[in-house]
């Protein structure tokens, strides 16, 4: 580079300071967006009668979200690289300039960089949603409407849930997917940097369009959207479609990205065999991702002109079915939930022979475990549809698929109880974690059998014992994951150790308040409750008050996480050592902070990741091929 | 090992016969119909089936998280095992044979023993009462935010209120005016989604006298929580007058009400004036 | 200074999520929640008065239906949820200003739970036609259903804008429902009114303080 250029580029960074291409200037171009889109739109829609007798203008509504995520992507800088190219000018990937805490609100395409926005930016949202459980809780502290009206209640539930789903989605492929397989596999970043800044920067945005919901009080159908009722809903419902279509595009952008990128980015050495379980979580979970997330926003999409363009797609007595969009977003749905729980498999293999000093036991059968949810997960939708109406000769056949499927999760279990068998099990933060995601998915999965049952479905469809267990799974599987995950690789990436007290007074508040919150609320549904309601049969209050309250606890502990987060990486910052888990994993044997390529050369895999007591085993890898 | 097995076998011993016996019969949804038995029923085998697993799983968990402990600071390995074919083998064959049996048996209750088990089976349903065609015709109306009934043996007469007469078989015809609905009456154990231009049929054949909850399940706008009723299992003789009294009562607005039909199309863009 | 940058990074993030939690909280807490009216007299006798209109014209949802609420006062309140006695006889007189859209279902077109019958313009009616309905005043789990006859759509001197007044083109309802015990209960509207939105029942239909409504019977 000539000093010309390098005084452009200075010149170019000082103009950027505040007002560059960043978070702040996204959300104001995505705000002054809006507002452009949603007058262009009430123009074009100006005439049609439907519109006019209320405020549901749609078509203004669309097009102000359209305008607001083209505003968001130009505020961050996406049209920087590609316009350049156009005219003629070299463009330099962003990331190579940027240093310090402000590289994490701009565009960034190193996956490192990537992996922290991922944490904070899906943890924040995260948080939003666990506030919207607590409110929901408050309602249920009575048996009739006292926090909240009836219309405040719903869509407390609907902002709750759809959040929760949205943010989830992302909890550990976001953070943790981004920022260890390339390091795992011996790469220097994802196959493509910026399809992967894109899958990030939506995520944020849709959370944004989300919450705006509020403006238009919500949206009544909960994270579902089951249509005709979101036909019917008011201008919140496209706050809704829109955010989950962001969502959509950014899951099966990211599946095709982690896919690729473990696929041909493999350092040499890095057989089938060799591959972390994580990454084979990963890789099985890229499948659902791709293969589902298109059905999503093809649902979506029908949904968007039924409300803007009068279409009945959804409406049966203009030639549509609600049936269609339930096949289609339970086509959708129930891999979606295999999204969320592959990956916290992965996690959970990953760090029990870390701590348990063995061997993963079964290798090729958490393999094999993976892959036959990952194939069977799309055979059984329409459990979800038992009392529906639809096909009701099939449902002996959804019944044999959902229960097949509890067969490949057997296979997770049983190479957790093969992995500590004879171990040397240290019971450190996160290993406390994977112990407890085994308890509560085995709850979780049980209960999933009632439901898997037609003739006891009919009593426990739709009612608080569906919310208990896919809280179990979910919460207690998912999120326990993801905090074994945050307490295990967070050192590596941040270069800072947690205060362990702190950690495990998370844990074991975390863990006992979670089972004391959803325990109960299996027998709620039993107890002829349903879900989403605000009120419920008085006979049932003190169980309520006493779920409210464990509750309660439950945000309290999830306060102490943050507590110990905020302390960790701002007061105390305690450095982290290299491997301070004295784990033979490749990602363990880089540097801390993790220099800006990862590995200096390519690295030549030698071992397996999990040879511990092997006698004779070799490194799992020579970081330095040319020199040993 | 052994000692796990002790334990897990003491345990369900004990376990299974208690579920079964003490827990059971406290099951929803009861027996108020024979549906409703024939869930609990399910419940109860669900339960005992799950009990042993979960037995297995916190014994062999409980003693091998104590037994296999680190003690002392010094980092020291693990038993370097990678796997055991016999026990995959086995566990692969326990699990398959287990899932397949239980959806075997769930297959037949709901055909053949149940009758659907009083499940929504859509227009078709192909489980199916011995007496089916003599049933009672019942439509249920979802709306927002209402349950109606019409009984088209009676002159299609309409009410607000649900009686059911004992030891005869009802059938169901669930269906909506507008948005999607979950009729769930809750003793009788039935559950079938409302939905429009839809004709859900669901069966029960009420035992017992007595009054049942009935409920929306399914997410339907505002006041979806508070489509809340009861009704009533009465005498034959008592359901006799009961719809007699409220053809009489209803008389005056009959002539008003649409032409009875197996499901409605609500128009979409009917609008204010 | 690099430690530094990042402490106030982090801090900045922290505040910033702070923020937007705490206003989104404030945001949700904060709904437009109509106030509540009282009924004017003590028990075991108290009347409500109440007004429908077809558009509201002022606030969000100008054009939104909707009912009003008459304090004890004499002024009218653009809300609908109402306080009344227990073990009360509640005289309801409600002025309708709204055209007729029709019911979907016409079971709900007969008066239902009423002490005395229904009386449109002071003449005791016993059935509407469904077709001529505006809207229905209902409180399901007290049993009471009753159908709001509409102007006709060529009447002169129509309402247009809320609160109307008696000089405009109505139809004056009057029954008398009785209250049991305390609690709080729904009302609302089974007239499919909600103009625009899919099957008439959403916007207004969906929404407290226009056609649907909470009634707190105060033992």
């Amino acid at each position: 580079m000539d000093s010309a250029a390098e005084l452009r580029l200075l010149a170019g960074r000082r103009l950027r300071g505040p007002l560059g291409f960043n978070l702040f200037t996204a959300i104001a171009l995505g705000i002054g967006g809006f507002f452009l889109g949603a007058y262009l739109g009430g123009q074009i829609a100006v005439g049609k009668h439907y519109l006019l007798a209320t405020d549901q203008n749609d078509v203004g509504v669309f097009m102000g979200f359209l305008f607001a995520t083209i505003g968001w992507f130009g505020g961050l800088g996406f049209f920087n690289y590609p316009v350049s190219r156009v005219l003629g000018r070299a463009a330099a990937l962003p990331h190579e300039e940027a240093r310090g805490v402000g590289r994490y609100f701009r565009l960034s395409t190193d996956h490192k960089v990537i992996g922290i926005q991922y944490f904070f930016g899906v943890g924040a949202f995260f948080f939003i949603g666990g506030l919207n459980a607590m409110l929901i809780r408050t309602e249920l502290l009575t048996p009739n409407e006292r926090a909240w009206p009836a219309g405040q209640y719903i869509s407390l539930v609907g902002l709750h849930g759809t959040m929760m789903i949205m943010m989830t989605s992302a909890f550990i492929l976001g953070p943790f997917g981004n920022y260890l397989v390339p390091l795992m596999i011996g790469a220097r970043r994802m196959a493509f940097p910026r399809i992967e800044a894109l899958t990030f920067w939506l995520t944020p945005l849709a959370g944004l369009v989300l919450m705006s919901a509020i403006a238009w009080n919500g949206f009544p159908t909960g994270w579902t959207g089951y249509a005709p009722l979101a036909d019917q809903a008011r201008s919140g419902m496209d706050a809704y479609i829109w955010a989950f279509l962001l969502i959509g595009i950014s899951l099966c952008l990211n599946g095709l990205n982690l896919m690729t990128t473990i696929l041909t980015q493999r350092a040499p050495g890095m057989t089938w065999p060799r591959l972390p379980i994580f990454v084979w979580g990963v890789f099985s979970t890229s499948i659902l991702m791709v293969l589902a997330a298109p059905v999503l926003i093809a649902a979506l999409l029908m949904g968007m002109i039924d409300r803007s363009a009068n279409t009945s797609f959804y409406i049966a007595s203009g030639g549509g079915s609600p049936y269609l969009y339930e096949n289609l977003f339970w086509f959708f749905g129930h891999p979606e939930v295999y999204i969320l729980a592959l990956p916290g498999f992965g996690i959970v293999l990953e760090i029990l022979p870390v701590f348990a000093r063995k061997p993963l036991w079964g290798y090729r059968l958490a393999v094999a475990g993976m892959f036959g949810v990952t194939l069977l997960s799309f055979f059984v939708w329409q459990h979800h549809l038992f009392v529906s109406g639809i096909n009701g000769g099939l449902r002996p056949f959804y019944m044999l698929t959902t229960e097949l499927i509890s067969i490949p999760t057997g296979f997770i279990f049983l190479n957790a109880m093969g992995t500590i068998w004879r171990g040397k099990i240290r019971y450190t933060v996160p290993m406390l974690f994977s112990l407890a995601f085994f308890f509560n998915f085995l709850i979780g999965g049980l209960s999933g059998v009632f439901l898997s049952d037609v003739p006891s479905d009919v009593t426990t469809h739709g009612s608080y014992f569906v919310m208990a267990h896919f809280h179990y799974t979910i919460m207690g599987g998912l999120v326990f994951a993801f905090f074994a995950a945050t307490y295990y690789w967070l050192p590596k990436m941040t270069g800072v150790m947690f205060n362990e007290r702190l950690a495990k007074i998370h844990f074991w508040t975390a863990f006992v308040f979670f089972n004391l919150t959803f325990f109960p609320l299996f027998a709620a549904g039993f107890l002829d409750m349903p879900r989403r309601v605000s009120t419920y049969a008085p006979s049932l209050q003190t169980l309520n008050d006493f779920v409210s309250a464990s509750a309660f606890c439950l945000g309290a502990s999830m306060l102490v996480f943050v507590v110990n987060l905020i302390y960790s990486l701002v007061f105390a910052r305690v450095p982290a050592p290299q491997n301070p888990w004295h784990s033979r994993a490749l990602e363990w044997q880089v540097p801390t902070p993790v220099p800006v390529h990862n590995f200096d050369e390519v690295p030549e895999i030698t071992g397996y990741p999990y040879d511990y007591g092997v006698p004779g085993a070799p490194p799992v890898a020579r970081l330095r091929p040319a020199e040993g | 090992m052994r000692r796990i097995l002790v334990v897990w076998l003491v345990l369900t011993v004990i376990g299974v016969p208690l579920i079964v016996l003490v827990l059971g019969p406290h099951l929803p949804p009861g027996h108020m119909s024979a549906e409703a038995s024939d869930q609990t029923n399910a419940n109860t085998v669900m339960t005992a089936v799950i009990a042993p697993i979960v037995f297995l799983l916190v014994a062999y968990f409980g003693y091998a998280l104590v037994a296999f402990r680190a003690r002392g600071d010094v980092l020291e390995d693990g038993a370097p095992i990678r796997g055991h074919a016999p026990t995959q083998t086995v566990w692969l064959v326990v699990t398959t044979a287990t899932v397949l049996g239980l959806a075997a048996w769930g297959s037949y209750t709901l055909i053949v023993s149940a009758h659907g088990a009083g499940g929504g089976q859509g227009p078709n349903p192909i489980a199916l009462p011995a007496n089916y065609k003599s049933a009672l015709q019942v439509q249920v109306i979802g709306q927002q935010w209402n349950w109606t009934y019409r009984f088209p043996g009676y002159g299609s007469v309409e009410t607000e209120h649900l009686d059911l007469p004992v030891d005869s078989d009802v059938e169901f015809h669930v269906t909506s005016l507008d948005v999607t609905h979950s009729f769930w009456a809750y003793q009788l154990g039935v559950k079938a989604d409302a939905v429009p231009g839809v004709d859900n049929i669901a069966f029960v054949h009420p035992r017992k006298l007595g009054t049942f909850s009935i409920r929306c399940a399914e997410l339907c706008g505002l006041w979806h929580g508070h489509m809340f009723q009861t009704g009533d299992v009465v005498s034959a003789t008592a359901f006799a007058s009961w719809i007699a009294a409220q053809k009489k009562a209803e008389a005056f607005n009959q002539k008003y009400l649409t032409p009875y039909a197996r499901q409605y199309f609500p128009e979409p863009q009917r609008r204010a004036g | 200074m690099r430690r530094s940058s990042a402490k106030l990074g982090l801090v900045v993030v922290g505040v910033a999520c702070a923020a937007a939690l705490i206003a989104y909280y404030i945001a949700s807490y904060l709904v437009v929640r109509p106030p509540a009216v009282a009924a004017s007299g003590e028990a075991p006798r108290a009347r409500i008065t109440l007004q429908t209109v077809a558009s509201i014209g002022f606030g969000p949802h100008h054009d939104w239906v909707s009912y009003l609420a008459q304090n004890p006062r004499g002024t009218w309140e653009h809300s609908t949820v109402l306080t009344v006695p227990a073990h009360s006889l509640i005289r309801v007189t409600i002025y309708q200003y709204d055209t007729a859209t029709g019911l979907r279902n016409a079971y709900w077109g007969g008066p239902r739970g009423l002490v005395g019958g229904m009386r449109i313009n002071g003449k005791l009616v016993p059935t509407l036609d469904p077709n001529l309905a505006s809207h229905t005043f209902a409180i399901p789990d007290l049993g009471v259903s009753v159908p709001l006859q509409g102007v006709a759509s060529n009447a002169k001197n129509q309402c247009s804008v809320a609160p109307c007044t008696l000089a405009q083109a109505h139809n004056t309802i009057t029954f008398t429902f009785r209250t049991g015990k305390g609690g709080t209960f729904r009302w609302q509207c089974f007239v499919p009114c909600g103009a625009g939105f899919i099957f008439g029942f959403g916007g207004p239909m969906q929404s407290i303080g226009y056609m649907d409504g909470y009634l707190h019977v105060v033992a």
